[in-house]
């Protein structure tokens, strides 16, 4: 086992998700508001300090009338933190960003009557490029306080996983380029190429695993590792990476 | 229906232009309608490739934006009859080729051809993924170094990601084409293995293809290499590839040093 030291000021870098309310509206857009009015007079504050994402995937608006249907949400106090299923050309400046692979997390109900489709998903955690994401893995039941998260392919360049909800198992390897970011443990059952960040949420006690150790970059709970700084005789070995204190260790597993 | 392959591999020069002509050739040999179709626009390249540069009256473009039918943008190969092919335009850029377009086109070819082989431009951009989006195959050409390697890895990526059979959530079938694979280079060890490209890219192999002469004597000529000289070591090679491509199962074989110094590179490197 070899042991290394890190400057214990690293900074540290984050992921976190939140629980979005994801709207979405159909045409016609004023009947459509009409019931969300009803809605809301029949549950208060219902949208207060929630999160709401906007998918318009199926909307057939351009950009000016989402223009105006975000104002209208917004004279209802209803704050949209991102829009889903854009196309690039209904986007102004100064409207909120595009997000991508949301996962949805069931459907909540509101006063048992439904007059507005509403979903509810965790919001994606940054820009939201989770381009692989077989079906099998794609959460449909509410959140339960344990989740994992297994793709059954090689994880390519160019892509990045991000599961913040616990762990990671990779059946094949990460690419030279490629990221996986795990709330909670990550697992590679091939070998480890690109970047791996465990405990992205803030749990000092994920691990990295993985069959061989090519890694880019590795990180715990935000404190990190370059390919440089690795230890060499660890190299192409079957490794996993814990953090003592605010120190990374890594070790053989045999 | 015709199946649809794109030769694709996210860097510029490793052999798809190149592979795209030889397979379509080897393929049009088994008697099967073959059309390559260049969507390198700006860039094209398959023309010369084909010996069909004087040839080109209407291209790609021209088809997209209605100024031409497609009957009359084909242009019959001299030498195979039932080989085509449809060039992309020297002078537009890529921004003329529009998703609907494409695929108006793509689906028109399958109704008329057995083989629809799609040469992408390099690069992940526009291009590149307009060309792989309506792929029922896709062979991604790689050489055996790093960087084209890693390239390989974001488009397979893509091919996962950004086709109208990813999106549908099916699989697209991808095969790897190791090209300008140089004996004496992998003999000293100054190239990727085999083994080692293949753990990489986790694909099935479709053949690998010896860096050769007679690649560059079939290209001045103008003639895909599987034409120029059916004899010949990378004609041989894609002639076995496209075999494979066409569902037979056979064992890819390496590459031999002509002089037999090294004899196999696997035997000689087996672990
Ligand atoms: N097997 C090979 N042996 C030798 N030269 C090759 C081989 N394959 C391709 N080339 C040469 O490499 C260059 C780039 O090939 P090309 O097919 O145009 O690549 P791409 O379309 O990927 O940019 C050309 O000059 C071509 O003749
Ligand atoms: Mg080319």
């Amino acid at each position: 086992m070899t042991k290394v030291q890190t400057d214990s000021r690293s900074i540290r870098i984050k992921g976190r998700s939140f629980l979005a309310v994801v709207l979405t509206p159909e045409l016609p857009l004023d009947q459509w508001l009409e019931r969300l009015d009803d809605l809301a007079a029949r549950s208060a504050g219902f949208f207060l300090g929630r999160p709401v994402v906007l998918d318009v995937t199926d909307l057939q608006i351009d950009r000016q009338q989402l223009g105006e249907f975000l104002a209208h949400l917004a004279e209802r106090n209803v704050r949209i933190m991102g829009i889903e299923g854009a196309r690039h050309s209904m986007i102004a400046p100064g409207m909120p960003p595009v997000l991508k692979g949301g996962r949805p997390a069931g459907d909540v109900d509101v006063a048992s009557v439904e007059p507005v489709a509403i979903a509810v998903q965790p919001a994606v955690s940054d820009s939201g490029d989770l381009q692989t994401e077989p079906q099998a893995t794609v959460l449909q039941a509410p959140r339960s306080a344990l989740q994992s998260l297994v793709i059954n392919e090689p994880v390519r360049s160019g892509q990045s996983i991000i599961f913040t909800e616990g762990d990671v198992t990779i059946v094949g390897s990460v690419a030279s380029g490629a990221e996986v970011i795990a709330g909670g443990s990550v697992h590679v059952y091939g070998t480890l190429r690109g970047r791996a960040m465990a405990g992205s949420v803030g749990n000092s006690q994920a691990r990295i695993f993985c069959r061989k150790l090519e890694a880019e970059l590795i990180a715990i709970d935000g404190i990190y590792k370059m390919a440089e700084d690795l230890p060499t005789d660890l190299l192409g070995q079957p490794v996993q990476v814990w953090l003592e204190g605010d120190a990374i260790v890594a070790g053989k597993v045999n | 229906m015709g199946k649809v392959i794109v030769v694709t591999s996210g860097k510029g020069g490793v052999g798809k232009t190149t592979s795209t002509a030889a397979l379509g050739a080897a393929l049009a040999q088994r008697n099967e309608k073959v059309v390559v179709v260049d969507f390198d626009v700006g860039l094209r390249n398959l023309d010369l490739v084909m010996g069909a540069e004087r040839r080109v009256v209407y291209d790609l473009v021209n088809v997209i934006q209605g100024d031409a039918k497609l009957t009359q943008a084909l242009i019959r190969d001299k030498r195979i009859e039932n080989l085509f092919l449809l060039p992309a335009s020297q002078t537009r850029d890529k921004d003329n080729l529009t998703p609907e377009g494409v695929e108006w086109v793509i689906n028109e070819l399958k109704r008329y051809f057995d083989w629809v082989i799609c040469d992408s431009p390099a690069g992940i951009e526009r291009g590149a993924t307009l060309a792989m989006r309506h792929a029922d195959v896709a062979v991604v050409v790689t050489n055996p170094e790093v960087s084209s390697v890693r390239d390989s890895d974001r488009i397979i990526g893509l091919l996962d990601s950004k086709t109208v059979k990813a999106e549908r959530g099916e699989r697209m079938e991808k095969h790897l084409l190791l090209t300008r694979f140089d004996q004496n280079r992998a003999a000293r060890g100054d190239m990727l293995k085999v083994e080692d490209v293949l753990e990489i890219l986790s694909i099935p192999l479709l053949g690998i293809i010896p860096e050769s002469m007679d690649v560059l004597k079939a290209s001045n000529i103008g003639a895909p290499v599987t034409i120029a000289d059916a004899k010949s070591a990378p004609a041989q090679a894609y002639f076995e590839a496209a075999r494979r491509l066409a569902g037979e199962d056979i064992p890819v074989t390496m590459p031999e040093e002509k002089r037999g110094l090294f004899g196999k590179i696997f035997s000689r490197r087996a672990a």
